[in-house]
């Protein structure tokens, strides 16, 4: 195993951690305080809604992957499979279970409040909805809203999809939030949230396009999953999201100016050898490791799809004040497992050529079809489209059982070398 | 009238024709004519029916067809199921079909939707979403504007329009169908002796690959059969099979169970074919908004539709006592998310009701099949001595 070194933090870093534990020191002191709290999931989710109830959402997938962060995934997946889930279905779902099952501490050490609703806007998962039916059962008597987010089955997001859901917010989702939380529903909040909302939104993007630089002063995947934290999660809408943003934005253009590398665990990447496309979640079990591998061989990636699961932002999207609840069904049908597969080959296809990727990696991971039904299949269109070489992996989201730390590892260094003796290849036809 | 041994025999072979010669030959006979291949689990063929159309059920390879490309489109941690059917798409067995609809019950089958864009295989591919909301001008709309998109799809072709009259003459036809099959189980519960649940499930599935017509007429004649007595009562345990719904288990499963003792009284097979509980509403002046109402409030339970408010477990208690089953067995493809992520909350309705119950994972093409024989013969052993 590679040895491990204290990591090293930006400012933004530090305001993110502020910010999350700030969050769970209010949803461990939520009995008290009478907040109601909002189980739900990250794509397609209703933030800005939520918080316009003064409700606390609670992130199930957060929970699983931040134990998954903190080793604690395997136990929790033990005890979901001693009553009875296979080995075969979604760790996630079996994570965050066990953990409910245990106890329901956090990831602070803290104790996580159980729900005043269980909001099931299920987006591009249908594993979502077998996840909330047994919440359900696990909390008897709390109130269910669903929001049923239509795939973009045609490739576009047509007005009677959006009517659908919108109508499903107006006649049962808002209508559960202000029995739950006491509070009749307020349009100008909401509004004046997305406000909140979109100027983040403009701000991510540019952090992300940044890797569009050479060299690219952020890591699109490792490091993205740390940036698109505040805004697909609990505080979309916020002006502490805006601030967030504004600092990480000012952080990347200060690494573009001084020409600097991104940011790894262990300091600046001094040399960006490979620039890589991504697609699928990472692994969390092992992920200072296995980031550990890419940045070692001097590999940064410049974009992912993982980091457009709460929100394709970089597509135009934005979350509008105008019309907040056409906005948040918009939202729902955008995220990226939402879309179709040629929508996704095309996505993908357009980052490599405008982030001059010198390959196409896949991380496929088991637990996850949403994502990796289909991806060899993906993974055969880049090659063609693209040509670049592409690149398979496989792990899982928070099973430790399925990391192999040195079949990755192999597998990745041959990638490497053959991106290697392709670069030298090419210089050398280039000069004849 | 045929024998029954001389329909078992064409059903047989008809259930599992991966080239769906009769289809085939039936659009043959017409130009207007359009195939539609659906993938489980339930797909209104009505609306296909009234388009001068076949909706035909492609329910996998199964253990009748080597897998050599299907397996370089699938990662091993998936089902079966994609597998067989990409590795038919890309031979000539999908030939002649128009059309492909993929239900909403998985991400496996949502993102295979997509995989038949890419390879451009017929001229449409439509994923096709169930509403989640089950009221009628909410999810109810939402629906229909569902089946309008096939409606269209399927105009584009042959041009047909769709009137009431011929919608309603469908919805007679499957209803007459779902009626008899369901009193072939009826018939089964009582005397499941006469025809095992290999045969049963041949005759169903026979009518995935013709027109309800021609499968109206075979269940006719098999219930005359079957209302007379024939073969002989066995000391076995009844048993309702769950999970099984996607990715259809090998006929040597099937046959495994009932020869470890089991008759089967009831199971999830074939459930588009049972989709509903009671009769689709006929000669409505409103003939589609019938198909949206039918499936909002008499579907069956299934793992593809939210069950918030009526809850699986609960339904499939009652079933179990309307069958006078002795036990479950939960019999779910490996990797089927649906099914295994359903299988803890049935087994704890199940134990809170007392009803025993053991599960097994396969693959559509499982070739052995000597462990589930032991397992499901110590089940009925057990239940038969201690029950």
């Amino acid at each position: 195993m590679a040895e491990i070194k204290e990591a090293i933090k930006e400012n933004s870093m530090v305001i993110q951690k502020d910010m999350l534990a700030g969050l769970f020191k209010e949803l461990s002191t939520a009995q008290e305080t009478g907040k109601k709290v909002v189980y739900t999931f990250v794509p397609g989710n209703l933030t800005e809604l939520i918080l316009s109830f003064d409700m606390l959402p609670v992130y199930p997938e957060i929970n699983a992957l931040q134990s998954g962060m903190r080793k604690k995934s395997a136990a929790y997946i033990r005890e979901a499979e001693k009553i009875g889930f296979s080995e075969d279905v979604c760790t996630y779902v079996k994570c965050d279970i066990g953990m409910m099952l245990t106890g329901n501490i956090g990831p602070t050490g803290e104790k996580l409040p159980p729900p005043d609703l269980l909001l099931l806007s299920y987006t591009g998962c249908f594993t979502f909805l077998k996840w909330f039916e047994n919440l359900e059962k696990l909390y008897p008597g709390v109130p269910v809203a669903m929001l049923h987010t239509p795939y973009q089955e045609d490739g576009k997001i047509t007005s009677d999809q959006i009517e659908y859901m919108v109508k499903q917010l107006k006649d049962d989702v808002i209508p559960k939030m202000e029995k739950v939380s006491g509070k009749k529903f307020d349009m100008k909040r909401l509004s004046k949230m997305m406000e909140n909302s979109a100027k983040a939104e403009d701000l991510l993007v540019k952090v992300l396009e940044s890797a569009k630089h050479k060299p690219s002063p952020i890591d699109a995947y490792f490091a993205g999953v740390y940036y698109i934290g505040p805004i697909f999660t609990a505080f979309r809408g916020t002006e502490a999201a805006v601030n967030y943003y504004t600092e990480l934005y000012n952080e990347v253009q200060e690494r573009i100016r001084l020409g600097l590398g991104p940011i790894t665990p262990e300091g600046e990447l001094k040399e960006e050898k490979f620039r890589l496309v991504v697609e699928g979640p990472p692994n969390w079990t092992n992920f200072r490791e296995f980031w550990k591998i890419f940045y070692d061989m001097g590999a940064v990636i410049v974009a992912s799809s993982y980091t457009k699961v709460g929100g394709v932002y970089d597509l135009g999207f934005r979350h509008d004040p105008d019309e907040p609840l056409e906005s948040l069904a918009k939202y729902c049908m955008g995220c990226y497992t939402n879309m179709n597969l040629p929508q996704r080959v095309n996505l993908l296809a357009d980052y490599v050529k405008e982030y001059q990727a010198d390959g196409f990696l896949i991380n496929s991971i088991k637990s996850c079809n949403s994502f990796s039904a289909g991806q060899l299949m993906i993974m055969r269109e880049i090659e063609q489209r693209a040509q670049v070489p592409v690149g398979f992996i496989e792990s899982d989201l928070v099973d430790p059982r399925y990391f192999s730390y040195a079949n990755i590892k192999n597998r990745l260094e041959s990638y490497f070398q053959m991106l290697g003796q392709r670069k030298v290849i090419m210089a050398q036809e280039a000069t004849i | 009238m045929r024998s029954l041994d001389e329909i078992l025999s064409y059903t047989k072979d008809l259930a599992f024709d991966l080239n769906f010669k009769e289809a085939k030959k039936w659009k043959a006979e017409n130009k207007g004519r359009v195939l539609v291949g659906y993938l489980p689990i339930y797909f209104p063929r009505e609306i296909v029916h009234a388009m001068d159309g076949l909706g035909v059920g492609i329910m996998g390879a199964g253990d009748r067809k080597q897998i050599i490309k299907g397996d370089a489109y699938y990662q091993s941690y998936i089902c079966h199921l994609p597998r067989g059917i990409m590795e038919m798409a890309l031979d000539p067995n999908l030939e002649d079909f128009d059309g492909f609809i993929f239900p909403a019950i998985c991400d496996c089958v949502r993102n295979l939707s997509g995989m038949f864009k890419l390879i451009k295989k017929g001229k449409f591919q439509r994923y096709f979403d169930y509403p989640q909301n089950f009221d009628a001008f909410i999810g109810g709309e939402f629906y229909r504007q569902e089946l309008y998109k096939i409606i269209e799809d399927i105009k584009k072709i042959n041009g047909a329009n769709l009137t009431d009259q011929k919608l309603n003459i469908a919805i007679t036809l499957y209803n007459k169908n779902r009626r008899m099959i369901e009193e072939i189980y009826n018939i089964r519960q009582q005397y499941p002796w006469r025809l095992s649940a290999v045969e049963t499930y041949h005759i169903v599935r026979a009518g995935l690959s013709t027109t309800v017509e021609n499968h109206n007429h075979i269940l006719e004649e098999v219930l005359v059969h079957i209302n007379e007595e024939r073969g002989e009562p066995m000391d076995n345990i009844r048993v309702v099979i769950s999970g099984s719904f996607c990715e259809q288990p090998p006929i040597g499963l099937i046959k495994s169970i009932e020869m470890a003792g089991c008759y089967i009284v009831d199971d999830d097979f074939i459930l588009g074919s049972r989709w509903f509980e009671s009769d689709v509403d006929e000669n409505t002046e409103d003939p589609l908004g019938a198909l949206v109402e039918a499936f909002l409030t008499k579907s069956t339970f299934a793992s593809c539709v939210s069950d918030l408010g009526n809850p699986k477990g609960k339904r499939l208690v009652e079933l179990v006592k309307r069958r006078n089953a002795d036990g479950v067995i939960f019999s779910a493809a490996s990797f089927c998310d649906p099914a295994l992520l359903d299988r803890p909350e049935l087994q704890k309705e199940c134990e809170a009701a007392g009803i025993p119950h053991i599960n097994f994972q396969y693959h559509e093409n499982t070739g052995q099949f000597k462990v589930i024989k032991e397992q499901a013969g110590t089940f009925s052993d057990s239940i038969k001595l201690w029950a």
